[in-house]
């Protein structure tokens, strides 16, 4: 590297220097090096494009290919992934009572992890690894219901063993027994039930009730104050239900009639935005006036903003499920098992009701919510009557090809 | 070989020479390296991962397979050229208003801030420190609806004009144009500033009183020195808020309304919603040949090529 020693040089070296700056090496300068590699990336793009094979069928066909070696009886341990706030906390805040007694009952340590925010991100996310047969890491999830659908068809899903599940199955309410994606339950058991039902802040309404589905698309003093969510099966089945048809069973003519409906909301500027979570923020402040917003998240909004309140519209409302897996090809399967079966005794699912706010899954809790909060037990939003259960509907498991021209036409909806 | 010994040999002979000056040839390659790997394995890998899906066809059932499906790109420009043209328009407008912002807010910090220099520097950067989410969703309170900035905006009647060229919907900014516009603007404010300041602070004070010295004025020091030294720092600064602002979709999602989507949006749903990889990959690559193809212009014109 003497060129670059510029005191001392004799003439000669003076002019190789200039000349090493001008040709040789020196002509290798960030331009000639940003256009040769960008040529050489596109060769080599398209020669890896032709040699790409794609991306491989994502179902996989034979049953057993879901099945893992079980690691329980060595490893005490098992890896939860939960949505974040839904897992009771104790007074200091950071522990997890329920997770303790069952560490404490059981020996099974968890290991516990709040890394699921939105289905559809959670799907990308272990997408790959499942489509591969390999081991996400986690032996139980928390997925909604036409996300466990989706999952249990492609078949990455383990089937439940009953024998570790004594409780489970004798406590699961009658309501979510049966659906029609998962019969007999065979892979999944609900963490929660989550009804969608009409919120509205009374100061932003002036006092007034909102009650329907058509009075958030047609009231005039709504305009623009309105809010939908942006879950596909919860805006369009509220919808469904208003004009009449049954979510759980509706045609592709119905389909596009609730479409048509919601985009005339949309299209005459009634309905300001389609919302994940964060409609919550905008109905305390009054920003939306009224909206289809999730029971769990109002039971707290009402905690704190008394102007918040909810209705149960005359046509029915939606009840989705949140529910828990055991992935293909998790370590430790029967310690997953363990933990359902610990979440469907009445004491822990009490607990736990307390806690989230959502409709608990599990038959006889109502004496052991009464002595934690007399209220929740009466709240009908946590332990639905009867009355409640008979509003209640279920949407119905799509085919793939529905689901995609389904999710086509919803996602035009919302603008994208 | 080595010449030790007996007559006085020549100058070293060819062979080695060349041996070592190809040796040396390749030094630079060899420091390259780390830095082509990462790009390699960071950047043309997934390249080309989305360049064979986006000409695949297929469903999440059947898996993909490469069938050079060309019409892919053809129908997604078709059904989604409205959310590029919204995302061009939205990105140019905020970086326009950046530049607006960000000049004089450079120019302050570069040559009158004096101590408080570094203090103002931070100020700027401040913002990073929390998340780009909690970042936008402040600017819901910011904008709510019967704020006082909504208010504001109403008592001077500002809102009757941009809810006549439809940048505002009644009496309310959020979910609207102008809140995403805001929102971008914001978010990427500090990339037009540090490009500038840097750029800005390079300018020897010394030239302006030069330019003083000439009977300039301040308007003609300003046109004749100090904006032409600072072009390089006007075009990094414009190019690194114009790249990601026109695939952000982070506030036209939490700001917008469903006319206000961005591509972005229109990406991310196609992939993670509708699970159409090849159209979503073929949407990412248009918006990145429409991206190269508006700041090579860009580019060209500023007759700053040399910045590349």
């Amino acid at each position: 590297m003497q060129e670059y020693e510029a005191e001392g040089l004799t003439a000669p070296r003076l002019a190789a220097m200039r000349r090493s700056l001008s040709d040789g090496r020196g002509a290798l300068t960030r331009r000639s090096l940003l256009r040769a590699s960008g040529a050489g990336a596109g060769v080599l793009g398209g020669l890896a494009a032709l040699g790409a094979c794609g991306i491989p069928p994502a179902k996989r066909e034979d049953q057993g290919a879901a099945a893992s070696d079980d690691h329980s009886d060595r490893e005490k341990r098992v890896t939860f992934s939960n949505w974040t706030e839904y897992m009771d906390v104790g007074d200091d805040g950071q522990s997890r009572p329920t997770l303790r007694t069952f560490t404490e009952r059981t020996g099974i340590t968890v290991k516990y992890t709040e890394d699921i925010n939105d289905n559809v991100e959670f799907f990308g996310k272990v997408k790959p690894q499942l489509a591969a047969g390999q081991d996400t890491g986690r032996d139980l999830i928390v997925v909604t219901d036409w996300l466990a659908a989706r999952i249990i068809r492609l078949g990455w899903a383990q089937k439940l063993d009953p024998a570790n599940l004594p409780h489970a199955f004798a406590n699961l309410t009658a309501q979510f027994r049966a659906p029609d994606w998962d019969p007999g339950r065979a892979h999944s058991y609900p963490w929660s039930g989550i009804p969608t039902i009409i919120a509205y802040n009374a100061r932003a309404t002036g006092g007034r009730t909102v009650d329907s589905v058509t009075q958030l698309l047609d009231d005039p003093r709504l305009k623009g104050r309105v809010s939908f969510l942006s879950e596909m099966r919860d805006s369009v089945g509220m919808t469904l239900l208003d004009m009449g048809r049954d979510p759980a069973s509706f045609t592709d003519a119905d389909y596009d009639a609730a479409i048509a409906r919601l985009q005339d909301g949309v299209d005459r500027k009634q309905i300001r935005r389609f919302t994940g979570n964060d409609y919550t923020a905008d109905l305390s402040k009054g920003d939306i006036a009224a909206c289809v917003a999730w029971a769990g998240d109002i039971v707290q909004l009402q905690a704190d903003n008394p102007d918040i309140k909810y209705a149960i519209p005359a046509a029915g409302y939606v009840t989705a499920t949140d529910n828990l897996l055991v992935p293909a090809k998790a370590r430790h399967k029967t310690n997953a098992e363990r933990l359902i079966d610990h979440y469907y005794e009445p004491p822990v699912a009490a607990r736990l009701a307390a806690y989230i706010n959502y409709v608990c899954p599990v038959d006889g809790v109502a004496a052991e919510l009464a002595a934690i909060d007399p209220a929740m037990a009466s709240n009908t939003l946590i332990l639905p009557d009867a009355r409640m259960t008979a509003k209640s509907h279920a949407f119905r498991s799509l085919e793939p090809d529905e689901e995609t021209a389904y999710e086509e036409k919803f996602a035009a909806l919302l603008g994208a | 070989m080595s010449a030790t010994g007996g007559p006085p040999a020549p100058p070293a002979p060819a062979p080695p020479v060349r041996g070592r000056s190809v040796r040396k040839r390749l030094v630079p390659y060899w420091l390259l390296l780390p830095g082509v790997l990462w790009l390699l394995v960071f950047f043309a890998l997934p390249m080309v991962y989305q360049a064979s899906t986006s000409v695949q066809t297929g469903s999440l059932e059947e898996g993909f397979r490469v069938t050079w499906h060309l019409a892919t790109y053809k129908d997604a420009l078709a059904d989604y050229y409205p959310q590029f043209l919204r995302s061009l328009l939205y990105a140019g407008t905020a970086t326009l208003l950046c530049l607006l912002l960000g000049y004089p807010l450079a120019y302050l910090i570069a040559f009158k801030a004096g101590r408080w220099r570094n203090l103002v520097l931070v100020l700027v950067i401040a913002p990073f420190f929390t998340s780009f989410l909690i970042r936008t969703l402040a600017w819901k309170t910011i904008l709510a609806d019967g704020g006082a900035v909504v208010e504001a905006l109403k008592a001077l009647h500002v809102l009757d004009v941009t809810s006549g060229l439809g940048w505002t919907e009644g009496d309310r900014v959020l979910a609207t144009p102008m809140a995403v516009v805001c929102g971008l603007t914001y978010n990427f404010l500090p990339f037009m500033v540090l490009p500038l300041y840097t750029s800005l602070d390079r300018i020897d004070p010394r030239l302006h009183e030069a330019a003083g010295d000439l009977y300039a004025t301040a308007a003609t020091t300003f046109r004749t020195v100090t904006l032409p030294l600072s072009m390089p720092g006007v075009v990094a600064g414009t190019l690194l808020t114009f790249i990601p602002a026109s695939g952000d979709y982070v506030n036209a999602e939490l700001l917008g309304s469903t006319d206000t989507k961005m591509v972005g949006s229109v990406i991310q749903s196609q992939f993670l919603r509708v699970l159409d990889y090849p159209t979503a990959a073929a949407l990412s690559f248009i918006l990145m040949a429409v991206v190269l193809l508006v700041v090579t212009v860009h580019i060209r014109r500023s007759g700053t090529e040399d910045l590349l």
